[in-house]
Protein backbone atom coordinates (compact mmCIF):
# COMPACT_ATOMS: atom_id res chain seq x y z
CA UNK A 1 0.00 0.00 0.00
CA UNK A 2 1.43 3.42 -0.92
CA UNK A 3 1.23 6.45 1.30
CA UNK A 4 -0.69 9.69 0.84
CA UNK A 5 1.21 11.50 3.61
CA UNK A 6 4.85 11.09 4.58
CA UNK A 7 6.15 12.79 7.71
CA UNK A 8 9.86 12.92 8.49
CA UNK A 9 11.44 14.51 11.56
CA UNK A 10 8.40 16.62 12.43
CA UNK A 11 8.90 18.83 15.47
CA UNK A 12 6.51 21.44 16.79
CA UNK A 13 6.59 24.08 19.48
CA UNK A 14 3.93 26.07 21.28
CA UNK A 15 5.13 29.21 23.04
CA UNK A 16 8.68 27.82 23.05
CA UNK A 17 7.59 24.46 24.49
CA UNK A 18 8.44 21.35 22.44
CA UNK A 19 5.21 19.37 21.92
CA UNK A 20 6.21 17.13 19.00
CA UNK A 21 9.76 15.88 18.65
CA UNK A 22 11.29 14.33 15.57
CA UNK A 23 8.16 12.35 14.66
CA UNK A 24 8.29 10.26 11.49
CA UNK A 25 5.38 8.24 10.13
CA UNK A 26 3.31 7.54 7.03
CA UNK A 27 -0.40 7.61 6.35
CA UNK A 28 -1.69 5.07 3.86
CA UNK A 29 -3.65 6.23 0.84
CA UNK A 30 -6.62 4.07 1.84
CA UNK A 31 -8.48 3.47 5.09
CA UNK A 32 -7.90 4.79 8.57
CA UNK A 33 -4.55 5.26 10.28
CA UNK A 34 -4.98 5.89 14.00
CA UNK A 35 -2.65 8.14 15.97
CA UNK A 36 -2.67 6.93 19.56
CA UNK A 37 -1.02 7.79 22.85
CA UNK A 38 -1.73 8.83 26.41
CA UNK A 39 -3.15 12.25 27.19
CA UNK A 40 -0.74 15.06 26.49
CA UNK A 41 1.76 13.13 24.35
CA UNK A 42 1.25 15.43 21.37
CA UNK A 43 -1.37 13.74 19.19
CA UNK A 44 -3.49 16.84 18.60
CA UNK A 45 -0.34 18.93 18.37
CA UNK A 46 0.95 16.62 15.62
CA UNK A 47 -2.25 17.15 13.62
CA UNK A 48 -2.05 20.90 14.14
CA UNK A 49 1.62 20.93 13.18
CA UNK A 50 0.80 19.05 9.97
CA UNK A 51 -1.74 21.78 9.20
CA UNK A 52 0.71 24.57 9.97
CA UNK A 53 -1.33 25.77 12.92
CA UNK A 54 1.76 25.44 15.13
CA UNK A 55 5.32 26.52 14.47
CA UNK A 56 6.97 23.41 13.06
CA UNK A 57 10.03 21.95 11.33
CA UNK A 58 10.65 18.74 9.43
CA UNK A 59 9.45 17.35 6.12
CA UNK A 60 5.80 16.74 5.34
CA UNK A 61 5.00 15.40 1.88
CA UNK A 62 1.41 15.11 0.74
CA UNK A 63 0.83 13.03 -2.37
CA UNK A 64 4.30 13.91 -3.65
CA UNK A 65 4.14 17.64 -2.76
CA UNK A 66 6.02 19.22 0.13
CA UNK A 67 3.54 21.09 2.32
CA UNK A 68 5.63 21.89 5.38
CA UNK A 69 6.35 25.44 4.24
CA UNK A 70 2.79 26.25 3.19
CA UNK A 71 0.32 28.35 5.15
CA UNK A 72 -2.65 26.53 6.65
CA UNK A 73 -5.22 27.59 4.07
CA UNK A 74 -2.91 26.48 1.25
CA UNK A 75 -2.42 23.08 2.90
CA UNK A 76 -6.18 22.62 3.23
CA UNK A 77 -6.66 23.70 -0.38
CA UNK A 78 -4.39 20.80 -1.40
CA UNK A 79 -7.24 18.53 -0.30
CA UNK A 80 -6.70 18.02 3.41
CA UNK A 81 -9.72 18.47 5.65
CA UNK A 82 -9.57 18.95 9.40
CA UNK A 83 -12.06 17.93 12.04
CA UNK A 84 -10.80 19.57 15.22
CA UNK A 85 -10.93 18.34 18.76
CA UNK A 86 -13.91 19.99 20.53
CA UNK A 87 -15.70 20.47 17.18
CA UNK A 88 -15.05 24.21 16.95
CA UNK A 89 -18.24 24.97 15.07
CA UNK A 90 -19.01 28.65 14.62
CA UNK A 91 -21.60 28.94 17.34
CA UNK A 92 -23.04 32.29 16.19
CA UNK A 93 -23.59 31.04 12.63
CA UNK A 94 -26.40 28.77 11.52
CA UNK A 95 -25.77 25.16 10.56
CA UNK A 96 -26.24 26.11 6.91
CA UNK A 97 -23.72 28.97 7.23
CA UNK A 98 -21.20 26.65 8.90
CA UNK A 99 -21.46 24.27 5.98
CA UNK A 100 -21.45 27.01 3.33
CA UNK A 101 -18.26 28.41 4.81
CA UNK A 102 -16.58 25.03 4.30
CA UNK A 103 -17.51 24.77 0.60
CA UNK A 104 -14.32 25.10 -1.42
CA UNK A 105 -15.23 23.24 -4.57
CA UNK A 106 -17.55 24.42 -7.31
CA UNK A 107 -19.64 21.31 -6.70
CA UNK A 108 -19.77 20.67 -2.95
CA UNK A 109 -20.86 17.25 -1.68
CA UNK A 110 -24.17 18.43 -0.29
CA UNK A 111 -25.88 15.15 -1.20
CA UNK A 112 -23.27 13.09 0.66
CA UNK A 113 -23.61 15.29 3.74
CA UNK A 114 -27.41 15.19 3.55
CA UNK A 115 -27.37 11.38 3.31
CA UNK A 116 -24.99 10.99 6.25
CA UNK A 117 -26.52 13.68 8.47
CA UNK A 118 -30.17 14.28 7.52
CA UNK A 119 -30.69 15.93 10.90
CA UNK A 120 -28.41 18.78 9.89
CA UNK A 121 -30.55 19.57 6.87
CA UNK A 122 -33.60 19.77 9.13
CA UNK A 123 -31.70 22.10 11.43
CA UNK A 124 -30.15 24.21 8.66
CA UNK A 125 -31.45 27.50 10.07
CA UNK A 126 -30.59 26.71 13.69
CA UNK A 127 -27.68 28.50 15.34
CA UNK A 128 -24.86 25.98 15.67
CA UNK A 129 -24.14 27.04 19.25
CA UNK A 130 -27.58 25.78 20.31
CA UNK A 131 -26.97 22.24 19.00
CA UNK A 132 -26.10 19.30 21.25
CA UNK A 133 -22.50 18.07 21.38
CA UNK A 134 -23.32 15.20 19.04
CA UNK A 135 -25.03 17.48 16.54
CA UNK A 136 -22.09 19.88 16.66
CA UNK A 137 -19.78 16.96 15.93
CA UNK A 138 -21.94 16.16 12.90
CA UNK A 139 -21.52 19.76 11.69
CA UNK A 140 -17.78 19.50 12.19
CA UNK A 141 -17.61 16.23 10.24
CA UNK A 142 -19.98 17.52 7.57
CA UNK A 143 -17.73 20.53 6.98
CA UNK A 144 -14.85 18.17 6.26
CA UNK A 145 -16.93 16.02 3.92
CA UNK A 146 -18.32 18.96 1.98
CA UNK A 147 -15.40 18.90 -0.47
CA UNK A 148 -13.61 16.19 -2.45
CA UNK A 149 -10.63 15.88 -0.12
CA UNK A 150 -7.70 13.51 -0.41
CA UNK A 151 -7.01 13.20 3.32
CA UNK A 152 -9.03 13.73 6.49
CA UNK A 153 -7.33 14.72 9.74
CA UNK A 154 -9.82 13.86 12.47
CA UNK A 155 -9.04 14.75 16.07
CA UNK A 156 -10.93 12.92 18.85
CA UNK A 157 -14.32 12.89 17.13
CA UNK A 158 -16.08 10.90 19.88
CA UNK A 159 -14.71 12.85 22.84
CA UNK A 160 -17.42 13.68 25.35
CA UNK A 161 -20.24 12.13 23.30
CA UNK A 162 -22.99 9.82 24.57
CA UNK A 163 -22.55 6.14 23.56
CA UNK A 164 -25.46 6.29 21.12
CA UNK A 165 -23.95 9.29 19.35
CA UNK A 166 -20.52 7.60 19.33
CA UNK A 167 -22.12 4.86 17.22
CA UNK A 168 -23.55 7.41 14.76
CA UNK A 169 -20.25 9.24 14.49
CA UNK A 170 -18.33 5.99 14.03
CA UNK A 171 -20.63 4.99 11.18
CA UNK A 172 -20.16 8.40 9.56
CA UNK A 173 -16.39 8.07 9.90
CA UNK A 174 -16.53 4.59 8.38
CA UNK A 175 -18.50 5.92 5.42
CA UNK A 176 -16.11 8.84 5.04
CA UNK A 177 -13.08 6.53 5.18
CA UNK A 178 -14.45 4.53 2.27
CA UNK A 179 -14.05 7.63 0.12
CA UNK A 180 -11.05 9.34 1.70
CA UNK A 181 -8.03 8.18 3.71
CA UNK A 182 -7.99 9.35 7.30
CA UNK A 183 -5.52 10.09 10.07
CA UNK A 184 -7.56 9.64 13.22
CA UNK A 185 -6.69 10.70 16.76
CA UNK A 186 -8.94 8.73 19.07
CA UNK A 187 -8.95 7.70 22.74
CA UNK A 188 -11.85 5.27 22.40
CA UNK A 189 -10.11 2.03 21.47
CA UNK A 190 -13.34 0.37 20.40
CA UNK A 191 -13.71 3.04 17.75
CA UNK A 192 -10.09 2.50 16.77
CA UNK A 193 -10.67 -1.24 16.52
CA UNK A 194 -13.74 -0.66 14.34
CA UNK A 195 -12.06 1.73 11.94
CA UNK A 196 -8.28 1.60 11.86
CA UNK A 197 -6.00 -0.74 9.95
CA UNK A 198 -2.77 0.84 11.17
CA UNK A 199 -1.78 2.51 14.42
CA UNK A 200 0.95 5.02 15.15
CA UNK A 201 1.70 5.40 18.84
CA UNK A 202 3.21 8.56 20.28
CA UNK A 203 4.95 8.98 23.60
CA UNK A 204 6.65 12.17 24.74
CA UNK A 205 6.10 13.71 21.32
CA UNK A 206 7.91 10.84 19.58
CA UNK A 207 6.65 7.87 17.58
CA UNK A 208 7.28 4.72 19.64
CA UNK A 209 5.31 2.15 17.69
CA UNK A 210 3.84 1.67 14.22
CA UNK A 211 2.01 -1.40 13.02
CA UNK A 212 -1.28 -3.14 12.21
CA UNK A 213 -4.13 -2.00 14.44
CA UNK A 214 -5.55 -5.42 15.36
CA UNK A 215 -2.12 -6.75 16.28
CA UNK A 216 -1.43 -3.77 18.52
CA UNK A 217 -4.83 -3.76 20.20
CA UNK A 218 -4.56 -7.48 21.02
CA UNK A 219 -1.10 -7.22 22.53
CA UNK A 220 0.23 -5.99 25.85
CA UNK A 221 1.61 -2.98 23.99
CA UNK A 222 -1.76 -1.35 24.65
CA UNK A 223 -1.06 -1.42 28.36
CA UNK A 224 2.55 -0.37 27.94
CA UNK A 225 1.91 2.60 25.67
CA UNK A 226 -1.62 3.69 26.53
CA UNK A 227 -1.90 2.61 30.15
CA UNK A 228 -5.06 0.56 29.62
CA UNK A 229 -5.63 -3.18 29.33
CA UNK A 230 -7.62 -4.89 26.62
CA UNK A 231 -10.22 -5.67 29.33
CA UNK A 232 -10.59 -1.96 30.08
CA UNK A 233 -10.89 -1.29 26.37
CA UNK A 234 -13.80 -3.75 26.15
CA UNK A 235 -15.42 -2.14 29.17
CA UNK B 1 -37.86 68.32 30.28
CA UNK B 2 -36.46 70.20 27.29
CA UNK B 3 -33.00 70.01 28.85
CA UNK B 4 -33.27 66.23 29.12
CA UNK B 5 -34.41 65.94 25.49
CA UNK B 6 -31.58 68.22 24.41
CA UNK B 7 -29.00 66.19 26.32
CA UNK B 8 -30.42 62.91 25.06
CA UNK B 9 -30.48 63.86 21.39
CA UNK B 10 -27.13 65.65 21.41
CA UNK B 11 -25.77 62.64 23.29
CA UNK B 12 -27.01 60.32 20.59
CA UNK B 13 -25.42 62.66 18.01
CA UNK B 14 -22.06 62.45 19.76
CA UNK B 15 -22.57 58.70 20.09
CA UNK B 16 -23.06 58.53 16.34
CA UNK B 17 -19.63 60.08 15.88
CA UNK B 18 -18.10 57.64 18.36
CA UNK B 19 -19.76 54.75 16.54
CA UNK B 20 -18.28 55.75 13.19
CA UNK B 21 -14.81 55.38 14.70
CA UNK B 22 -15.53 52.48 17.06
CA UNK B 23 -17.27 50.22 14.52
CA UNK B 24 -14.07 49.74 12.53
CA UNK B 25 -11.93 49.39 15.64
CA UNK B 26 -14.22 46.71 16.97
CA UNK B 27 -14.37 44.73 13.74
CA UNK B 28 -10.60 44.91 13.28
CA UNK B 29 -9.93 43.72 16.81
CA UNK B 30 -12.61 41.06 16.58
CA UNK B 31 -11.21 39.53 13.43
CA UNK B 32 -7.49 40.18 13.74
CA UNK B 33 -6.83 40.66 17.44
CA UNK B 34 -5.16 43.98 16.66
CA UNK B 35 -5.88 47.14 18.63
CA UNK B 36 -5.41 49.63 15.83
CA UNK B 37 -3.87 52.79 17.26
CA UNK B 38 -3.56 54.21 13.73
CA UNK B 39 -7.34 54.33 13.37
CA UNK B 40 -7.45 57.98 14.44
CA UNK B 41 -5.07 58.80 11.60
CA UNK B 42 -7.55 57.42 9.05
CA UNK B 43 -10.11 59.78 10.53
CA UNK B 44 -7.81 62.81 10.52
CA UNK B 45 -6.45 62.44 7.00
CA UNK B 46 -9.95 61.81 5.65
CA UNK B 47 -11.15 64.90 7.51
CA UNK B 48 -8.40 67.07 6.02
CA UNK B 49 -8.64 65.77 2.46
CA UNK B 50 -12.44 65.75 2.57
CA UNK B 51 -12.36 69.37 3.69
CA UNK B 52 -9.73 70.33 1.07
CA UNK B 53 -11.79 68.81 -1.76
CA UNK B 54 -15.12 69.99 -0.36
CA UNK B 55 -14.11 73.64 -0.08
CA UNK B 56 -12.80 73.61 -3.63
CA UNK B 57 -16.10 72.18 -4.87
CA UNK B 58 -18.13 74.71 -2.89
CA UNK B 59 -17.05 76.14 0.45
CA UNK B 60 -19.94 76.20 2.90
CA UNK B 61 -22.32 74.47 0.46
CA UNK B 62 -24.15 71.13 0.59
CA UNK B 63 -22.47 69.95 -2.60
CA UNK B 64 -19.06 70.69 -1.09
CA UNK B 65 -19.94 68.88 2.11
CA UNK B 66 -21.43 65.84 0.40
CA UNK B 67 -18.47 65.51 -1.97
CA UNK B 68 -16.19 65.97 1.04
CA UNK B 69 -17.98 63.13 2.85
CA UNK B 70 -17.65 60.89 -0.18
CA UNK B 71 -13.96 61.73 -0.51
CA UNK B 72 -13.52 61.11 3.22
CA UNK B 73 -15.01 57.63 2.86
CA UNK B 74 -12.74 56.78 -0.08
CA UNK B 75 -9.60 58.24 1.52
CA UNK B 76 -10.29 56.44 4.81
CA UNK B 77 -10.85 53.12 3.04
CA UNK B 78 -7.78 53.41 0.81
CA UNK B 79 -5.41 54.57 3.56
CA UNK B 80 -6.67 51.84 5.89
CA UNK B 81 -6.37 49.10 3.26
CA UNK B 82 -2.83 50.26 2.39
CA UNK B 83 -1.92 50.29 6.07
CA UNK B 84 -3.07 46.69 6.38
CA UNK B 85 -1.31 45.55 3.23
CA UNK B 86 2.00 47.37 3.81
CA UNK B 87 2.41 47.39 7.58
CA UNK B 88 0.12 44.80 9.16
CA UNK B 89 0.19 41.87 6.73
CA UNK B 90 3.97 41.32 6.84
CA UNK B 91 3.57 40.89 10.60
CA UNK B 92 0.88 38.22 10.28
CA UNK B 93 0.21 36.48 13.60
CA UNK B 94 2.65 38.76 15.44
CA UNK B 95 0.09 40.77 17.36
CA UNK B 96 2.41 42.74 19.61
CA UNK B 97 4.45 43.94 16.66
CA UNK B 98 1.27 44.78 14.77
CA UNK B 99 0.02 46.91 17.65
CA UNK B 100 3.40 48.63 17.97
CA UNK B 101 3.38 49.47 14.26
CA UNK B 102 -0.05 51.07 14.58
CA UNK B 103 1.15 53.07 17.61
CA UNK B 104 4.11 54.32 15.56
CA UNK B 105 1.90 55.17 12.61
CA UNK B 106 -0.52 57.01 14.85
CA UNK B 107 2.24 59.17 16.34
CA UNK B 108 4.10 59.77 13.08
CA UNK B 109 0.99 60.67 11.12
CA UNK B 110 -0.01 63.41 13.60
CA UNK B 111 3.44 64.96 13.11
CA UNK B 112 2.99 64.66 9.34
CA UNK B 113 -0.45 66.33 9.46
CA UNK B 114 0.95 69.14 11.62
CA UNK B 115 3.73 69.58 9.08
CA UNK B 116 1.24 69.90 6.22
CA UNK B 117 -1.73 71.70 7.79
CA UNK B 118 -0.14 73.32 10.83
CA UNK B 119 -0.64 72.79 14.54
CA UNK B 120 -3.66 75.07 14.97
CA UNK B 121 -7.22 73.93 14.21
CA UNK B 122 -8.64 75.29 10.95
CA UNK B 123 -12.15 76.70 11.18
CA UNK B 124 -14.43 75.45 8.41
CA UNK B 125 -17.54 76.82 6.73
CA UNK B 126 -20.70 74.74 6.67
CA UNK B 127 -24.08 74.94 4.92
CA UNK B 128 -26.31 77.39 6.79
CA UNK B 129 -28.87 74.81 7.92
CA UNK B 130 -26.23 72.91 9.89
CA UNK B 131 -25.61 76.00 12.02
CA UNK B 132 -29.29 76.27 12.92
CA UNK B 133 -31.45 74.33 15.36
CA UNK B 134 -34.67 72.32 15.18
CA UNK B 135 -37.17 72.51 18.02
CA UNK B 136 -38.12 69.13 19.45
CA UNK B 137 -40.58 69.28 22.37
CA UNK B 138 -39.13 72.59 23.46
CA UNK B 139 -35.48 71.61 23.01
CA UNK B 140 -33.46 73.36 20.33
CA UNK B 141 -31.39 70.58 18.76
CA UNK B 142 -28.39 71.64 16.63
CA UNK B 143 -29.09 70.40 13.11
CA UNK B 144 -25.63 68.88 12.63
CA UNK B 145 -26.64 66.16 15.12
CA UNK B 146 -29.29 64.90 12.70
CA UNK B 147 -26.66 64.55 10.01
CA UNK B 148 -24.41 62.61 12.38
CA UNK B 149 -27.22 60.32 13.51
CA UNK B 150 -28.39 59.69 9.94
CA UNK B 151 -24.87 58.89 8.75
CA UNK B 152 -24.19 56.51 11.66
CA UNK B 153 -27.48 54.67 11.14
CA UNK B 154 -26.73 54.34 7.42
CA UNK B 155 -23.23 53.01 8.16
CA UNK B 156 -24.59 50.54 10.72
CA UNK B 157 -27.18 49.24 8.25
CA UNK B 158 -24.65 48.96 5.43
CA UNK B 159 -22.15 47.07 7.58
CA UNK B 160 -24.87 44.72 8.88
CA UNK B 161 -26.07 44.08 5.32
CA UNK B 162 -22.50 43.40 4.21
CA UNK B 163 -21.86 41.01 7.08
CA UNK B 164 -25.17 39.16 6.68
CA UNK B 165 -25.53 39.00 2.91
CA UNK B 166 -22.08 38.56 1.39
CA UNK B 167 -19.63 35.68 1.38
CA UNK B 168 -16.88 37.90 2.80
CA UNK B 169 -19.32 38.99 5.49
CA UNK B 170 -19.75 35.34 6.41
CA UNK B 171 -15.99 34.87 6.58
CA UNK B 172 -15.66 37.95 8.78
CA UNK B 173 -18.42 36.84 11.16
CA UNK B 174 -16.83 33.40 11.43
CA UNK B 175 -13.35 34.90 11.80
CA UNK B 176 -14.45 37.16 14.64
CA UNK B 177 -15.52 33.99 16.45
CA UNK B 178 -12.62 31.68 15.57
CA UNK B 179 -10.03 32.91 13.09
CA UNK B 180 -7.92 29.76 13.25
CA UNK B 181 -10.82 27.53 12.26
CA UNK B 182 -11.62 29.77 9.28
CA UNK B 183 -8.06 29.24 8.07
CA UNK B 184 -8.38 25.51 8.73
CA UNK B 185 -11.32 25.43 6.33
CA UNK B 186 -8.99 26.55 3.55
CA UNK B 187 -9.95 30.23 3.54
CA UNK B 188 -7.27 32.88 3.15
CA UNK B 189 -8.39 35.00 6.05
CA UNK B 190 -5.89 37.74 5.15
CA UNK B 191 -8.21 38.99 2.40
CA UNK B 192 -10.88 39.46 5.03
CA UNK B 193 -8.33 41.42 7.11
CA UNK B 194 -7.85 43.91 4.26
CA UNK B 195 -11.60 44.22 3.74
CA UNK B 196 -12.23 44.81 7.42
CA UNK B 197 -9.53 47.47 7.52
CA UNK B 198 -11.06 49.13 4.45
CA UNK B 199 -14.57 49.07 5.94
CA UNK B 200 -13.32 50.42 9.25
CA UNK B 201 -11.27 53.05 7.44
CA UNK B 202 -14.26 54.12 5.34
CA UNK B 203 -16.44 54.54 8.45
CA UNK B 204 -13.64 56.43 10.22
CA UNK B 205 -13.14 58.56 7.09
CA UNK B 206 -16.78 59.54 7.11
CA UNK B 207 -16.40 60.15 10.84
CA UNK B 208 -13.43 62.43 10.09
CA UNK B 209 -15.46 64.70 7.82
CA UNK B 210 -18.44 64.66 10.20
CA UNK B 211 -16.17 65.36 13.17
CA UNK B 212 -15.15 68.56 11.40
CA UNK B 213 -18.86 69.38 11.05
CA UNK B 214 -19.45 68.63 14.75
CA UNK B 215 -16.51 70.69 16.00
CA UNK B 216 -16.63 73.31 13.22
CA UNK B 217 -12.93 72.77 12.53
CA UNK B 218 -10.33 70.33 11.29
CA UNK B 219 -7.21 69.62 13.29
CA UNK B 220 -4.24 67.28 13.26
CA UNK B 221 -5.28 65.97 16.69
CA UNK B 222 -8.95 65.33 15.91
CA UNK B 223 -8.41 61.61 15.36
CA UNK B 224 -6.29 61.13 18.45
CA UNK B 225 -8.82 62.69 20.82
CA UNK B 226 -11.75 60.79 19.32
CA UNK B 227 -9.77 57.55 19.28
CA UNK B 228 -9.56 57.52 23.07
CA UNK B 229 -13.34 57.56 23.41
CA UNK B 230 -13.71 55.09 20.55
CA UNK B 231 -11.44 52.65 22.39
CA UNK B 232 -13.51 53.07 25.54
CA UNK B 233 -16.69 52.48 23.54
CA UNK B 234 -15.17 49.41 21.90
CA UNK B 235 -14.17 47.89 25.23
CA UNK B 236 -17.50 48.68 26.90
CA UNK B 237 -19.44 47.31 23.92
CA UNK B 238 -17.34 44.15 23.78
CA UNK B 239 -14.32 43.83 21.49
CA UNK B 240 -15.45 42.47 18.15
CA UNK B 241 -19.16 43.21 18.57
CA UNK B 242 -20.66 45.71 16.13
CA UNK B 243 -23.95 45.77 18.02
CA UNK B 244 -22.04 46.27 21.25
CA UNK B 245 -20.16 49.19 19.68
CA UNK B 246 -23.43 50.79 18.58
CA UNK B 247 -25.07 50.44 22.01
CA UNK B 248 -21.96 51.50 23.91
CA UNK B 249 -21.44 54.54 21.64
CA UNK B 250 -24.83 55.92 22.56
CA UNK B 251 -24.52 54.96 26.24
CA UNK B 252 -21.09 56.52 26.66
CA UNK B 253 -22.00 59.72 24.82
CA UNK B 254 -25.29 60.19 26.67
CA UNK B 255 -23.60 59.59 30.04
CA UNK B 256 -20.90 62.04 29.01
CA UNK B 257 -23.44 64.72 28.01
CA UNK B 258 -25.44 64.42 31.21
CA UNK B 259 -22.36 64.34 33.44
CA UNK B 260 -20.92 67.34 31.61
CA UNK B 261 -24.13 69.31 32.03
CA UNK B 262 -24.61 68.39 35.68
CA UNK B 263 -21.18 69.16 37.06
CA UNK B 264 -18.71 69.09 34.16
CA UNK B 265 -17.32 65.63 34.92
CA UNK B 266 -18.23 63.93 31.62
CA UNK B 267 -14.80 62.46 30.89
CA UNK B 268 -14.54 61.11 34.44
CA UNK B 269 -18.00 59.53 34.12
CA UNK B 270 -16.90 57.76 30.94
CA UNK B 271 -13.76 56.38 32.58
CA UNK B 272 -15.85 55.34 35.59
CA UNK B 273 -18.26 53.49 33.29
CA UNK B 274 -15.28 51.76 31.65
CA UNK B 275 -13.90 50.72 35.05
CA UNK B 276 -17.28 49.35 36.14
CA UNK B 277 -17.68 47.32 32.95
CA UNK B 278 -14.15 45.94 33.25
CA UNK B 279 -14.80 44.99 36.88
CA UNK B 280 -18.21 43.38 36.50
CA UNK B 281 -18.33 42.31 32.84
CA UNK B 282 -14.77 42.16 31.47
CA UNK B 283 -15.90 40.92 28.03
CA UNK B 284 -18.02 44.07 27.60
CA UNK B 285 -21.78 44.40 27.13
CA UNK B 286 -21.98 42.16 24.06
CA UNK B 287 -18.51 40.61 23.94
CA UNK B 288 -17.86 36.89 23.99
CA UNK B 289 -14.89 34.82 25.06
CA UNK B 290 -12.91 34.00 21.92
CA UNK B 291 -11.39 30.66 21.03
Amino acid sequence: MTDILTVRGLSARIAGQQVVEDASFDVAEHGVTALLGRNGVGKSSTIKALLGLYERSGEVTFDGTRIDKLMTHRIVQQGIAYVPEDREVFSQLTVEENLRLAERDGAPNRAVVAALFPELIERAKQQAGTLSGGQQQMVSLARALMNENRLLLVDEPTKGLAPLIVGTVTKALEAAAERTPMLLVEQNLQVVRALAHTVIVLSGGRVVHTGPAAEFLDSDLVHRHLGVSTDEEAA
Amino acid sequence: MSIIILLLITGVGLGALYFLVASGLSLIYGLMGVLNFAHGSFLTIAGFIGWEVGRRVGDGTWSGLLIGMLVGVVVGAVVAALTELVFIRPLYNRHIEQVLVTVGLGLASVALFEGIWGTDPIQIRLPGWLGQTTNVLGANIPNDRWLLIGAAVAVLLLIVLFLQRTSYGLVIRAGVENRTMVTALGIDVRRAFTIVFAIGGAAAGLGGVLASVYYGQVSAHQGTSLLIFAFIVTVIGGLGSLTGAAIASVLVAVIQQFANFYGGWGDFAVVLALALVLLFRPTGLMGKVKH
